[in-house]
C-alpha cells in the first residue's frame, strides 16, 4: 500500500492491521512520534491525517491507504512553534511535545485561548502545568500573552 | 547581559521540538534483543513452580540463579531482590525475564507461576514491619497539651498514592561492549544504577556505565526504579551477549513502579485562646510498601515538615514507615512533605475555627520569622520569607473580600502556606561528597556533571551560572550528556538540589579555573597549554550541627516558602469542584532562569492539583486496579486554571548566586489550599484525593 | 498484555455491498475510528482476531434530512457532529455530547456508528440516541431492518445486531420539547463518563442515562412520574429506586445514584 508520509510517498508491505505508530517508528524511522499510553488518552503519538490530529497508537496502518501523513519530522525543524516550544519552555521534559506541536497545527489564525484549550485537551503534559504551552501558541499566533508576563519582588 | 536571572536559550537545543532528541525506545542496536519481565499475579505468598509455556529457542531466559552476585538492589538497604527467589511480597514483583529479538515473540510467551499463597498485609495502621521510626522532640509537648489555658484540636488527615505519570513510561537498553557493558536509559541518577549494578555483578563485571538519553519526565519516578530495570537488562544481555532493550508499557509502569507513600497524619494541638501555638503532637504514618527502597528518607522528610511553617516551643513528631504487601512506594517531588504539610495546613484552619479566629490571623501569629527555631531547633536565619509570601498572597488576589463576597455562594477562596528544606537533609550533603567538574575546550568550557536534564533545566541552569562566573560567553559553555566513565559524580537529582548544591560546585570550579586561566580566555588559554579541568567537592556551610540519632540541628541549609491561594466554585449536584484561578506566591533565592523557574512552579502546581482533586489510585488486591491513564486521570488543559506565578527573592547566601532549591515546593502547597477553600463552603474534609465521590460523603461542618 | 498484532487480520472493504458480502462469508467484527478496539487490542482486553475495516465506506458519512427526519451515517465522526448545522438544528445535545467524547483526535476518528456498535454503557452519545428515540439502521445482504436504539441492547456489551449485518445510519425523528444534557466525567476534558444524563421536557418527558447500567437506560418509571404529574422530588425519589448502578474503578454506585437524582431536579429547573 501507499501513502505519502511528509510529503514524500511510501509503498509500504507488511499487516495492514500494524499499528500506524509502529510502521512509523520502527520501518519508517519517525521516532519523534511518541508512545505514551497506548490508548489515545496521553497525545505524545499525535499526527496528522488528511490535516486533523489523530492518535497513531490507536489506527490500523491500512486506514492511511492513500492519506497525507505528516508527522513531527515534516514540519522540517524550522517551524516557528518549534523554536517557540523551547523558548517558552512550551517544552520541560519535550516527551509530550510533539504531539503538542502536530495538535496545534491545526488551530485558527486567531485562537482565543479557551479554543487553544480544547485544541489541546487530548495532549496531556505532566512537566508544564500547560500555561509555558499557551505562551508559546500565543506568540506563534501573534495574539497578546493569555497571562501576565513574569514578576519578581526584590526583598530590600 | 549577565546570563544569570535572564532567561537566556536553553542549552536542550531544538531537538526537543523537532522530535530529534532521542528517548530511551528511540534507540536501536545491532542485533538487539527485547526484554520482558514475567511478575507475581499474587500479593503474597511462595512461589511452587514456574513452567514455560512456550518454545524457548531463540530466547534468553534470567532467572535470580542468573545473578552473578548479590541479589539485591543497594539502595538505602539491600531487602529487595532484583528477581524474587521463593516468595513474592507483592503483586507484580518481578520474577523471571525473557528477551527475544523479536518484540511481538517476547510478548506473547506463556509464563505460569503457581504460588501457594499467603495472608497479605494490606492495612499500615495494622502492619508491625516498621521500616523506619522517627522521634522528634522539642519542649516538653505534654506539659503544653495538659495546661489549663489551652484549646486542644484533634484531626486525622490522610492521602492517597499518587503516580508520577511522566509521559515517557520507564526503560532502559543495556548494551555489552570492550570488558564491560554499557546501560542507556531513562534515569535521574545515572550513579545510584551504577551503585546497584556494582552490588548485583560483584568484582566479576567491573566496567559498568551509564549514560542518560533524554528523559521524559522523572518526578521522582525514575530516581530509584531505573536501578531495577538496568539490573533486569544487564543480566539479560549477559547472558545473551546481546543488547537488550526493556520498554514498560503504560500498565506495567503504573502497576508495577514506584508511587507516592499514602499517609496518615494525626494532630492533637494545644493552642492559647489568643492564638499561640504552644503544644503540637503529631503522628506520622506512611505505608511504605513490601520493601524499604527510600522510606525511612521519605518518612524524615515528611516529618521534619510535619508541623508546617509554624513557631511553637514544644513539639513531638513521631513517625512510622511501615511495610505492607503492595508494590514499594518511593520518591516522589516533595518527598513526604506533600503528605504531612497537607495535615498541617488543613489543621491550622481547623484549629482557627475552633477559636472563633480568622485563620490568617493565626498563620500571621504563628508562622515561622527569622530567628525562630523549627521542630528540630534549627534557628532561622534571614532568608526565610513566610510572612513574606502569606502578605503578597492576600494581597494579590484581595483575598479577604473574596472571601467575605463569595460568602453563601458556590465559589470559595482559601489558601496554604508552605516550606520546603532544600538538599539533603542534615548532614546528607556533607556526607555525599557531591562533586562537579568543568574541561577547558577548545572554544570554551564544558561541564561534566552527573546530574540530569529531566526537563527541569539543568543543562540551562548550570550553563548560566559557570557563564557568569567565569565571565565568558554563555554560547561557550557546554554541558555533557552524563554518562558515568565520563562525568563528575554529583549525587543524585533529587531533593531540590541540583541548583543550590551542584550549581553551587560549579561556581567555585569556576572561580577556580578563572584564576588558572590568569585573564586568559579560554580558547587562548587551550592553544597555548591545553587541557585544564577543574574539579571540586561541595562544602557545605560551615555552620550546619545535625544530630542524626536525636533528629535535631540544622536539618537544612535553607528553606524554599510559599503561599498558594486557590479561588474555585463547586456543583453541590455533582460535587465536582472546579478550580477557578491558583495563585502561587514563592520564594526560592534567586531564580537563575526565571521562564524556567517559573515552569517548576506552573508544573508542580498542576500536579498538586490533581494531587488534589483527580488522582487517586485505585488499589484492590494490592495491585493498582485503575493502571491506564483513562481511569487514572491528571489534569489536561480543561482542568487547570489560570496559575498566577509570583516569584520573591530572598537570596540565600550559600547558594550560587543566592539561588536555593525550587523543583519540590511547589508540589507542597496546593492540596491543603483546596480543601481550605472547601472549608469556606462548610465541607469538611480531612483526606484527599477529594474527589467527588469522596465529597459526596463529606459531612458539612 | 499487549496483543500479538501480527496475528490481527484486518481485511478493508471498499464500499457497502463489498463489506456486507464479506459479513456474510467470513465472521469480522467491523471497525470504524479503531479508537476503541485498538485500545483494547493495546491492553489485551479483546480475544477478536478477525476485522473488518469499514472506515473507507464514504456512503456511509453523510448527513441528511429525509422528510422530516435526520439521517445521519453510521461513519460519521464527532467532529463532522460537532460542525453539522443539521444536527445543531435538530439534537442540538448530541453535538454538545461529541464534544466532550475524548480530545480532538478521537473526535476526528471516533463515529456515531462505533459509539453505538461497542455497546459501552459509558457510550457519551447513545444516551441522547435514547432519549430521543433514534433508530438503528442495520443493513445485510437481505436487506434493511430497522431496530429503536432503545431495544437495541439486550445487555452488558450484547446488541440484537448479527453478525452479517452493519450499523449503516442512525434516524433521528423530530425532537419535540427542551433538550437538556450532562456529562459528569472522571475529569473536565477526555473523560470516561461516570453519570450522563440526556432528556427531551415535554408532556412525555423521556430521560435517558449512560454509566448508571449494564446498558444505556431510559427510566420508564421516573418518565411516568413525571407525566402524570408528580413532583420532582417524588420522581427524583423513584429514580433512586429504579437506577442500579454500580460500583467501580471510576465510581461508586452511592454516587452515581445520588448525582443521577440531582441531574433529575436539575434538568427539570433548567427546562421549566
Amino acid at each position: 500500500m501507499q501513502f505519502t508520509l511528509n510529503g514524500t510517498t511510501k509503498e509500504i508491505s507488511g499487516n495492514p492491521a500494524a499499528r500506524l505508530i509502529d510502521v512509523l517508528r520502527e520501518e519508517l524511522l519517525m521516532t519523534g512520534v511518541k508512545e505514551g499510553c497506548g490508548e489515545g488518552e496521553c497525545g505524545a503519538c499525535t499526527v496528522l491525517i488528511d490535516g486533523e490530529p489523530v492518535c497513531s497508537c490507536i489506527i490500523p496502518v491500512g486506514q492511511v491507504e492513500g492519506a497525507d501523513v505528516v508527522t513531527i519530522e515534516g514540519l522540517g525543524g524550522t517551524h516557528p512553534l518549534q523554536e517557540l516550544f523551547m523558548n517558552e519552555v512550551g517544552a520541560q521534559c519535550g516527551i509530550c511535545t510533539p504531539g503538542m506541536i502536530m495538535a496545534a497545527m491545526k488551530l485558527g489564525d486567531k485562537p482565543t485561548l479557551e479554543e487553544v484549550k480544547v485544541a489541546l485537551a487530548g495532549n496531556l503534559c505532566r512537566c508544564t502545568g500547560y500555561s509555558a504551552i499557551y505562551r508559546a501558541i500565543m506568540k506563534w499566533k501573534g495574539m497578546p500573552e493569555p497571562d501576565n508576563a513574569d514578576k519578581l519582588v526584590i526583598v530590600e | 547581559m549577565a546570563a544569570v536571572g535572564n532567561s537566556v536559550a536553553r542549552k536542550d537545543g531544538i531537538g526537543k521540538a523537532t522530535g530529534d532528541a532521542r528517548y530511551a525506545d528511540d534507540l536501536v542496536f545491532p542485533n538487539m534483543l527485547h526484554g520482558r519481565t514475567i511478575r507475581s499475579t499474587v500479593p503474597r505468598g511462595k512461589i511452587k513452580s514456574i513452567r514455560y509455556e512456550f518454545d524457548t529457542a531463540g530466547f534468553t531466559i534470567v532467572d535470580y540463579r542468573d545473578v552473578p552476585a548479590k541479589n539485591a538492589v543497594d539502595l538505602m538497604s539491600q531487602d529487595q531482590p532484583f528477581l524474587a527467589e521463593h516468595e513474592v511480597k507483592h503483586m507484580a514483583e518481578p520474577i523471571v525475564l525473557l528477551a527475544h529479538e523479536d518484540k511481538e515473540t517476547v510478548n506473547a510467551a506463556k509464563v505460569v507461576i503457581e504460588y501457594e499463597a499467603e495472608e497479605p498485609m494490606f492495612d499500615p495502621e495494622q502492619s508491625d514491619v516498621v521500616f523506619k521510626a522517627i522521634d522528634i522532640v522539642k519542649g516538653d509537648v505534654k506539659a503544653a497539651l495538659g495546661r489549663d489555658d489551652v484549646v486542644i484540636v484533634e484531626g486525622t488527615y490522610s492521602t492517597g498514592h499518587q503516580e508520577h505519570v511522566y509521559i515517557e513510561p520507564n526503560g532502559v537498553i543495556a548494551v555489552p561492549e570492550d570488558g564491560g557493558v554499557a546501560i542507556y536509559g531513562s534515569v535521574q541518577c545515572p550513579f545510584y544504577v551504577i551503585k546497584a549494578l556494582r552490588c548485583l555483578l560483584g568484582s566479576a563485571h567491573p566496567n559498568v556505565r551509564v549514560i542518560q538519553t533524554e528523559t521524559g519526565g522523572g518526578f521522582g519516578g525514575k530516581e530509584e526504579y531505573p536501578s531495577i530495570i538496568s539490573g533486569h537488562a544487564v543480566m539479560l544481555a549477559l547472558k545473551s551477549g546481546r543488547p537488550v532493550k526493556i520498554i514498560y508499557d503504560r500498565e506495567e509502569d503504573m502497576v508495577a513502579t514506584t508511587k507516592r507513600h499514602p499517609s496518615i497524619v494525626k494532630h492533637r494541638t494545644a493552642v492559647t485562646r489568643d492564638g499561640h501555638l504552644v503544644g503540637m503532637d503529631i503522628d506520622v504514618l506512611m505505608d511504605g510498601g513490601a520493601y524499604v527502597t527510600l522510606s525511612p528518607t521519605v518518612l524524615s522528610r515528611g516529618c521534619i515538615h510535619a508541623a508546617g511553617p509554624y513557631s511553637c516551643d514544644n513539639i513531638r513528631i513521631q513517625g512510622r514507615a511501615v511495610f505492607t504487601n503492595t508494590p514499594p512506594n518511593g520518591a516522589f517531588r516533595g518527598f513526604g512533605a506533600p503528605q504531612t504539610e497537607f495535615a498541617v495546613e488543613v489543621h491550622m484552619e481547623r484549629i482557627a475555627e475552633a477559636l472563633g479566629m480568622d485563620s490568617i490571623e493565626l498563620r500571621r501569629i504563628n508562622a515561622l520569622k527569622p530567628g525562630d527555631k523549627t521542630a528540630t531547633g534549627q534557628t532561622l536565619r534571614d532568608d526565610s520569607s513566610a510572612h513574606m509570601v502569606l502578605e503578597e498572597a492576600l494581597r494579590r488576589t484581595d483575598y479577604l473580600k473574596k472571601r467575605a463576597d463569595w460568602k453563601g455562594t458556590d465559589k470559595a477562596i482559601g489558601l496554604s502556606l508552605f516550606y520546603h528544606g532544600a538538599g539533603f537533609t542534615g548532614a546528607g550533603e556533607k556526607n555525599l561528597k557531591s562533586r562537579a567538574r568543568i574541561d577547558l575546550t577548545p572554544t570554551g568550557v564544558r561541564i561534566a556533571v552527573g546530574s540530569t536534564e529531566i526537563g527541569q533545566g539543568t543543562r540551562t541552569m548550570h550553563a548560566q551560572i559557570v557563564t557568569d562566573a567565569l565571565g565568558i560567553p554563555y554560547e561557550s559553555v557546554e554541558v555533557a550528556q552524563p554518562d558515568t566513565s565520563k562525568v563528575a559524580d554529583s549525587g543524585p537529582t533529587v531533593a531540590s538540589r541540583t541548583c543550590m548544591v551542584v550549581g553551587k560546585i560549579l561556581e567555585e570550579c569556576s572561580h577556580e579555573m578563572k584564576e588558572k586561566l590568569g585573564g586568559l580566555t579560554p580558547a587562548e588559554y587551550y592553544a597555548k597549554n591545553g587541557e585544564l579541568s577543574i574539579e571540586r567537592m561541595y562544602e557545605p556551610p560551615d555552620w550546619i550541627q545535625w544530630d542524626d540519632s536525636k533528629y535535631l540541628g540544622d536539618a537544612y541549609a535553607t528553606y524554599g516558602w510559599g503561599c498558594d491561594v486557590v479561588e474555585l466554585s463547586f456543583d453541590p449536584d455533582t460535587f465536582e469542584v472546579k478550580p477557578i484561578k491558583i495563585t502561587a506566591v514563592q520564594e526560592f533565592g534567586r531564580p537563575i532562569h526565571p521562564a524556567l523557574a517559573r515552569g517548576q512552579i506552573e508544573g508542580g502546581t498542576a500536579q498538586g492539583l490533581g494531587y488534589a482533586l483527580l488522582e487517586k489510585v485505585v488499589m484492590r488486591n494490592g495491585a493498582m486496579a485503575n493502571g491506564q491513564l483513562t481511569n487514572y486521570v491528571i489534569p489536561t488543559t480543561l482542568d487547570m486554571p489560570e496559575v498566577d506565578v509570583v516569584m520573591m527573592e530572598n537570596p540565600y547566601p550559600g547558594g550560587p548566586f543566592g539561588a536555593k532549591g525550587l523543583g519540590e515546593l511547589p508540589m507542597d502547597g496546593p492540596a491543603p489550599a483546596v480543601v481550605n477553600a472547601l472549608r469556606q463552603l462548610g465541607i469538611d474534609v480531612r483526606d484527599i484525593p477529594a474527589t467527588p465521590e469522596h465529597l459526596s460523603t463529606c459531612a458539612v461542618a | 498484555m499487549r496483543t500479538t498484532m501480527s496475528e490481527v487480520n484486518l481485511r478493508r472493504a471498499a464500499s457497502l455491498d463489498e463489506a456486507l458480502g464479506i459479513l456474510r462469508e467470513e465472521n469480522r467484527t467491523p471497525i470504524a475510528g479503531a479508537t476503541d478496539v485498538y485500545v483494547a487490542l493495546n491492553y489485551g482486553t479483546t480475544g477478536v482476531r478477525q476485522f473488518l475495516d469499514i472506515w473507507a465506506l464514504d456512503e456511509l458519512r453523510t448527513i441528511v434530512k429525509r422528510d422530516d427526519t435526520l439521517v445521519i451515517g453510521a461513519l460519521t465522526s464527532y467532529t463532522s457532529l460537532i460542525q453539522s448545522h443539521l444536527v445543531a438544528e435538530h439534537v442540538p445535545m448530541l453535538a454538545e455530547a461529541s464534544r466532550l467524547v475524548g480530545g480532538v483526535q478521537i473526535q476526528n476518528r471516533g463515529t456515531l456508528g462505533g459509539n453505538v456498535a461497542n455497546g459501552s454503557p459509558a457510550a457519551d452519545g447513545v444516551p441522547v440516541l435514547a432519549a430521543v428515540d433514534a433508530v438503528v439502521v442495520l443493513r445485510s445482504i437481505d436487506g434493511e431492518r430497522r431496530v429503536p436504539v432503545n431495544e437495541y441492547y439486550t445487555g452488558y456489551r450484547k446488541t440484537v445486531m448479527r453478525p452479517d449485518e452493519l450499523i449503516v445510519a442512525i434516524e433521528i425523528a423530530p425532537v419535540i420539547g427542551k433538550q437538556w444534557f450532562r456529562k459528569v466525567g472522571t475529569r473536565a476534558a477526555q473523560a470516561i463518563s461516570k453519570v450522563v444524563m440526556a432528556a427531551v421536557r415535554s408532556d412525555t418527558p423521556r430521560i435517558a442515562f449512560g454509566s448508571v447500567a449494564a446498558t444505556i437506560v431510559r427510566v420508564p418509571e421516573t418518565e411516568k412520574a413525571l407525566s402524570s404529574g408528580q413532583s420532582i422530588d417524588e420522581a427524583a425519589e423513584i429514580l433512586g429506586r429504579e437506577l442500579k448502578p454500580i460500583d467501580d474503578v471510576r465510581s461508586t454506585a452511592d454516587y452515581r445514584k445520588r448525582v443521577s437524582m440531582n441531574l433529575l431536579k436539575r434538568f427539570w429547573a433548567d427546562t421549566d
